[in-house]
């Protein structure tokens, strides 16, 4: 079964149509890239998606129910987590309490005005666990907001992480890191990708990270989808060339 | 690691004991310093309120400039129930903090779509709606000379009668008492699973919602809470005085309580306690000495807000790490 299917979603913003009839399925354990030049609609297909604002036509179904007019936390407790083009996170909290509190909220205890040493403890544990699928569990004490770029990102993937997603929405994971730092996300997203099989839509601007992760590309171009297919078959696709990657090269 | 947290462990349960100790001696030590037992009975009552603002202003985010509604409705339906209904201080406070909270809750609904600006100028004009209620309807209220006519009654508690009304430190440790209950619950929500969703909108809305957490609805329970919070303290408020005045609903009361817990720290649980401390001491020493005692307060607030941005309590503890 397919995790999401998106059909001929469009959304106006007064007389701009930012997304324009857009299809898109996503199977389960996929990765799917979405590229396109700026101002594509790329991140405010990704809003629709996760329910930041709804569409002005067109329907998403996703785990196999529609969740066109559902609000975000409602997309969230059904299974959908998503990260930032600029990290969102608690920037005066540590990691750990970062991660503990996506922890509590997915395990069901986020209106509890208590809680018992045991489930506390089986909550600690589970933020452990998250924490060391990112690698920050050296960094579990420090305060979010001290940490590098590219660690902030972790950590804000390891609080979507421990949402238990069963999809996984990144928008642009590796915006404005140097080399080393994007390698260490891509990495990352790979490591959930493969062994973790993560279902996962992810924007990115990167050519070489999105070639080197994604099963299947949709290019994104004035709010069209241009075109969808495999790495190999984007790569080819004269369309998309003129459009995209022929002004990046 | 565990040797710095367990240490931080040890550092805490100190402050807090000492916090508890110097409450509990207080009638003791206060005399010898020039003080008297009656001062510190206010200086609890209005630091939980000044606490119950914080629990919403420093712990979720969300500045309420109307909170003395809920003080006051607090203080009147203590009042009211002592004047014509029973002569039950226990009755009587549960009554004000009923009064106090549903009303906030009911308000409530209506405003945690407003952020901001908005919802301050939204809760100072309920709060006004209250203030000129009980300022007109003098037949009930007693109008703009308040509520008089009533007395907070002893304590039976079976064994023996606890004479909170001609013993002031009788009714100090039963303030300490209440305030104890009150506080307690406030530190123990804080650390729950329903506390750290509070912290995360404030620290960052737009991640909370997208965390699964339904904000306009926790930003409602906190607020409800913090109402709940706020009657229990104005219904000890009617106590202390046997009296409940239409001053204590009007928004210039709401921005004194905003003013203790930042001068105290809003960002610290026990801050808004020192907050109201100072307040009410220096209001107690400088109201014998000028009539123009706010303007000092006043200047003594600037002076924390430029200088220590994080309170005095905030000031107290960088200096100590």
């Amino acid at each position: 079964m397919n995790v999401l299917e998106i059909n001929n979603v469009t959304k106006r913003f007064g007389n701009l149509v930012a997304v324009r009839d857009v299809s898109l399925t996503v199977g389960k354990g996929e990765l799917c890239a979405i590229i396109g030049p700026n101002g594509a609609g790329k991140t405010t297909f990704f809003n629709l998606i996760s329910g930041y604002f709804p569409p002005t036509s067109g329907t998403i179904i996703f785990d196999g129910q529609d969740i066109t007019r559902l609000s975000t936390h409602e997309r969230v407790w059904r299974g959908m987590a998503r990260t930032f083009q600029i990290t969102e996170i608690f920037p005066e909290l540590t990691v750990f309490e970062n991660v503990r509190i996506a922890t509590e909220v997915a395990g069901g205890y986020r209106l509890r005005p208590w809680i018992s040493r045991a489930e506390a403890g089986k909550i600690d544990h589970s933020v452990e666990a998250t924490l060391k699928l990112v690698s920050l569990e050296s960094k579990a004490d420090r305060l979010v907001g001290e940490l590098s770029h590219g660690d902030q990102r972790a950590a804000e993937i390891a609080m979507a992480l421990a949402l238990r997603p069963h999809l996984l929405l990144l928008d642009e994971p590796t915006a404005g890191m140097g080399d080393q730092e994007t390698f260490q996300i891509t990495q990352l997203v790979r490591r959930l990708h493969r062994n973790e099989h993560y279902s996962i839509v992810l924007i990115e601007h990167d050519m070489r990270v999105v070639f080197n992760l994604a099963d299947r590309i949709c290019v994104l171009d004035q709010g069209r989808m241009l075109a969808q297919g495999t790495p190999r078959e984007i790569a080819a696709n004269e369309s998309v060339q003129a459009a995209y990657l022929g002004n990046a090269a | 690691m565990t040797a710095t947290s367990s240490r931080k462990l040890i550092v805490k349960l100190t402050v807090l004991a000492s916090i508890w100790a110097i409450l509990l001696l207080a009638p003791y030590w206060m005399a010898p310093l020039g003080g008297y037992t009656a001062l510190a009975t206010r200086v609890l009552v209005l630091g939980l309120a000044a606490m119950s603002v914080n629990f919403l202003l420093g712990f979720t985010g969300v500045l309420s400039f109307g909170h003395a509604a809920w003080f006051g409705l607090g203080a009147y339906g203590t009042g009211l129930t002592l004047k014509y209904l029973v002569p039950s201080t226990p009755l009587a406070v549960i009554a004000g903090i009923l009064l106090g909270g549903v009303c906030g809750a009911i308000l409530g609904a209506l405003l945690v779509r407003r952020r901001g600006v908005y919802f301050a100028m939204v809760t100072i004009a309920f709060g006004q709606v209250f203030y000129y209620i009980a300022f007109q309807w003098s037949s009930l209220t007693g109008g703009d000379d308040g509520l008089r006519g009533f007395a907070r009654q002893p304590l039976d508690l079976g064994l023996f009668k606890l004479d909170i009304l001609t013993d002031a430190n009788s009714f100090y440790y039963f303030v300490l008492f209440c305030f104890a209950l009150a506080v307690g619950a406030m530190g123990f929500i804080l650390r729950s699973p329903f506390g750290h969703t509070m912290i995360a909108i404030r620290e960052n809305e737009r991640r909370a919602r997208f965390l699964g957490i339904p904000v306009e609805r926790h930003i409602w329970i906190a607020f409800t809470l913090s109402c709940f919070f706020m009657g229990f303290a104005g219904a000890l408020y009617a106590l202390v005085n046997n009296f409940a005045d239409p001053h204590g609903l009007h928004y210039s009361q709401s921005g004194d309580f905003v003013m203790m817990a930042v001068m105290g720290g809003m960002r610290s649980f026990w801050g808004p306690l020192l907050g109201a401390a100072v307040f009410v001491v220096l209001q107690d020493y400088l109201s014998s000495i000028t009539v123009n005692w706010m303007s000092f307060v006043g200047l003594l607030f600037i002076l924390v807000v430029l200088f220590f941005p994080r309170g005095l309590l905030g000031f107290f503890q960088r200096s100590k790490a």
